[in-house]
């Protein structure tokens, strides 16, 4: 079995309403130094091995994990066993 | 002439559809998405709801229900496909229409009564002409629409751009017209050919004078009315 991790963000000028309502509470509770705040998703995928693994999520992401219209994603191998 | 109207597991706007368009005298029948047969229909709608629970993004799962592959070459014929908040949802995610849906600016559900002019546009479901304003209720999370500025200019310049948020007398307030944050005040867009249109108020509950009003009823009948001329 392998684990693969999968953050999806909007993309840079993409709005994000979550993100932004974050930012100003934040800054309402006195954290002057916060820039910024971004809120995204985190998804699991844990697949059988195969040598091709890691594609086939990336195929995963492109049609249904994420919309390239307005999100980018990042994958991470977390490796086996901590499915 | 007849509408089909598509059923997702979590669609609830379908029943509205079906009494609006038999309200007009419009033949409409309901059609599973677990169907892959549009043979007797000669329009489709997709409706309001939230398809699989709005899961991973609005419309993001209805996009590969089984039915949504034959929705699909029934547009590229040429045949005319309506979608309606959620179904708006679904068409975008189905890349039929440019653009995507992002949570309401305010990151409020809002169900409210709001005004929209119509633009000049290709869009085959609507004859009202450029700068009427017609007041139709949203029921939204996500219609906060969104399209890097090339697709914006784009769909702008071929007319797919096909009505706006406004204020009651037709104008744009400066800071935006759109409660939801919708890009340019956004609130239905069609494709390039002008038979694919998604718009994110719900024209379905404001056909019956007794109930609401008819402010809807044209979205339903200029279709018919251009097909029989055909």
């Amino acid at each position: 079995m392998a684990s693969y991790e999968v953050f999806v963000t909007y993309k840079r000028g993409i709005f994000d309403p979550p993100g932004a309502t974050a930012e100003r509470a934040l800054a309402n509770l006195g954290y002057d130094e916060v820039e910024s705040v971004k809120i995204g998703k985190y998804i699991r995928v844990v697949v059988q091995d195969r040598a091709d693994g890691l594609s086939r999520v990336r195929e995963m992401c492109d049609k249904l994990l994420a919309n390239p219209v307005i999100e980018d994603f990042r994958i991470v191998e977390v490796g086996e066993g901590r499915g | 002439m007849r509408f089909g109207v598509v059923v997702f597991p979590g669609s609830n706007c379908e029943q509205d559809v079906i009494t609006a368009c038999r309200y007009l005298g419009l033949e409409a029948e309901y059609v599973w998405h677990a169907d892959t047969d549009l043979s007797g229909v000669d329009a489709v709608v997709l409706p309001g709801g939230f398809s699989y629970g709005d899961y991973i993004r609005t419309g993001a799962v209805a996009r590969f229900s089984p039915v949504m592959g034959e929705v699909v070459r029934f547009a590229e014929r040429g045949g005319p496909v309506l979608g309606i908040c959620n179904g708006f949802q679904i068409l975008t995610e189905a890349h039929l229409l440019p653009g995507a849906m992002l949570r309401n600016r305010g990151l409020k559900f809002i169900c409210s009564d709001v005004a929209l002019r119509v633009e000049r546009s290709v869009c085959q479901w609507v004859g009202t002409p450029a700068g009427s304003v017609v007041h139709i209720p949203i029921n939204h999370n996500e219609g906060n629409y969104t399209a890097d500025g090339e697709t914006l200019a784009r769909i702008e310049a071929n007319g797919q751009v096909v009505l706006r948020y406004c204020e009651p007398d037709g104008t744009r307030a400066p800071a935006g017209s759109a409660p939801n944050g919708a890009l340019d005040d956004i609130a239905g867009v069609c494709n390039e050919r002008g038979n694919v249109f998604g718009l994110m108020p719900h024209p379905e509950r404001m056909v019956d004078p007794e109930a609401s009003g008819t402010d809807g009823q044209a979205f339903f009948t200029t279709i018919v009315e251009r097909l029989a001329a055909v």
